[in-house]
């Protein structure tokens, strides 16, 4: 049986792994290898890197933090941030990522999903989407949450997917660090929006929150951050509770 | 000893680079169609899109060096769409090798890809998985499966939305695994050290 996904999830500032709470306050958190390397001895089930750096020089450290982290893993590798064409994604590809997370820029020249997976296939790519919600409804938001775009989210989540998306990385800005369990009802309509696999990132609190997330709602994976790197849980504690559940993992001694 | 990895341009050789290096062997990403023929073991990566794959696989000649190793029983992993390419005809678009019969459909499933972590069931015994537990779990990312003519050729299946489908396959020197070994954690490297010791050595 297909085993549902834990991934930890590595935001990265100028080399270094950083956290904050609802895309603020990022505090710094440690090594890139040597964090994912840990959580892979855990039991993770592929690693995320975001680079979350405001600067180009920031930028352009993250091939090789790419390729260091890619080399001390056995596990997929998925790395994102800035990415604005499809040369930017075969560099990253190219040091080591197995896929690579689209943003901003897929919203601003849709097209770019498609090229990147003509060229490697649209397993290799995610589109990664964050959503924070206006009023009654949830809308999507570029450039580390501080752009707001208008756009429904459930709606472009449907478009990304029809654009060549192999993957959707879904974020609730406002469960972003916040402990307090995933925002269902949305991840559910994602599910059904999009048939590809879909991503809940953002709201873990506890291992309970992961439970209730594979059994109400159809996603693939769970990403998470502050939890693991708090050291408040591990990645085996939650899949063993996750196994205890019914939930299908994949399971290393 | 010499692995020789195709590389068509086509994205992520790097990890597969960094396991047979853990496992000692010196990986070689080439394009060189005397290289390729001449490795100790030649893999077809899983990485790229079908049609950009088999185009440029004949585009560089390299198809000529995979006959050749195939003729006299040469090793030759298929990985993913690497294996992939050891069929004839996919419904991608684009054409493989030919040197397995069979066809190379898309998945019947409601959620493409196929994507993470399954269970791979014996079907047969090889060597080459001696060191792999019925139901172990290996890394999958493919939306696109094999149906070889020769059922004797199947060594492991998975199940997906329902169905099974060929998971490894193996004849004579030629050994294709649709999950990515390279990315399976400690079976998958389990599976690449075996592949080295009983398929080349």
């Amino acid at each position: 049986m297909l085993a549902k996904r834990i991934i930890p999830c590595l935001d990265i500032r100028d080399g270094r792994v950083v956290k904050g709470t609802s895309f603020l306050g990022l505090r710094e958190m440690g090594s890139p290898v040597e964090l994912a390397r840990a959580y892979e001895q855990q039991g993770a089930d592929e690693i995320v890197i975001l680079d979350v750096s405001a600067t180009a020089e920031g930028r352009s450290s993250l091939r090789e933090t790419v390729a260091q982290v890619s080399d001390a893993l056995t596990i997929p590798l998925t790395a994102g941030g800035g990415i604005k064409s499809v040369e930017d994604a075969a560099a990253l590809l190219r040091s080591g990522a197995d896929k690579v997370a689209i943003n901003t820029a897929a919203f601003r020249r849709p097209g770019l999903l498609a090229e990147i997976a003509a060229r490697f296939g649209s397993q290799a790519v995610v589109a990664a989407v964050d959503v924070r919600r206006v009023g009654l409804r949830v809308e999507v938001f570029l450039s580390g949450g501080r752009e707001p775009t208008g756009r429904d989210a459930v709606d472009w989540i449907r478009e990304v997917h029809r654009r060549g998306a192999g993957e959707i990385l879904l974020t609730s800005i406002d469960h972003d660090g916040q402990q307090g369990g995933y925002p269902l009802d949305l991840l559910q309509a994602a599910t059904a929006a999009a048939a590809c696999p879909v991503i809940a990132s953002g709201g873990m609190g506890s291992v309970e929150d992961a439970v209730e997330l594979f059994r109400r709602t159809d996603v693939s994976a769970a990403l998470l951050a502050s939890l693991l790197h708090e050291g408040r849980t591990t990645v085996g504690a939650i899949k063993r509770q996750l196994l205890r559940e019914g939930v299908p993992v994949r399971w290393t001694a | 000893m010499k692995v020789a990895i195709m590389d068509l341009g086509l994205g992520n050789l790097r990890s597969l680079e960094a396991a047979f290096l853990r496992l000692g062997a010196l990986p070689v990403p080439t394009a060189d169609a005397v290289e390729l023929e001449r490795a100790d073991l030649a893999v077809l990566p899983g990485v790229g899109a079908m049609a950009w794959a088999s185009e440029a696989l004949s585009r560089l000649g390299l198809d000529q060096a995979i006959f050749a190793r195939a003729a006299v029983g040469r090793p030759v992993l298929g990985i993913c769409l690497g294996m992939q390419l050891l069929f004839g005809e996919g419904s991608e678009g684009g054409h493989g090798l030919g040197l397995l019969g069979g066809t190379v459909p898309r998945l019947q499933a409601p959620r493409l890809p196929h994507m993470g972590w399954n269970q791979v069931h014996l079907r047969r015994s090889h060597p080459a998985f001696r060191r792999v537990a019925d139901g172990e779990h290996f890394y999958f990312t493919h939306s696109y499966h094999v149906v070889p003519d020769a059922t004797e050729t199947v060594l492991a299946t998975t199940d997906y939305a329902g169905g099974a489908f060929v998971a490894a396959v193996a004849q004579g020197g030629l050994l294709g695994v649709q999950f990515h070994p390279e990315r399976s954690g400690d079976a998958g490297l389990r599976l690449l050290a075996d592949i080295l010791e009983v398929m080349v050595a």
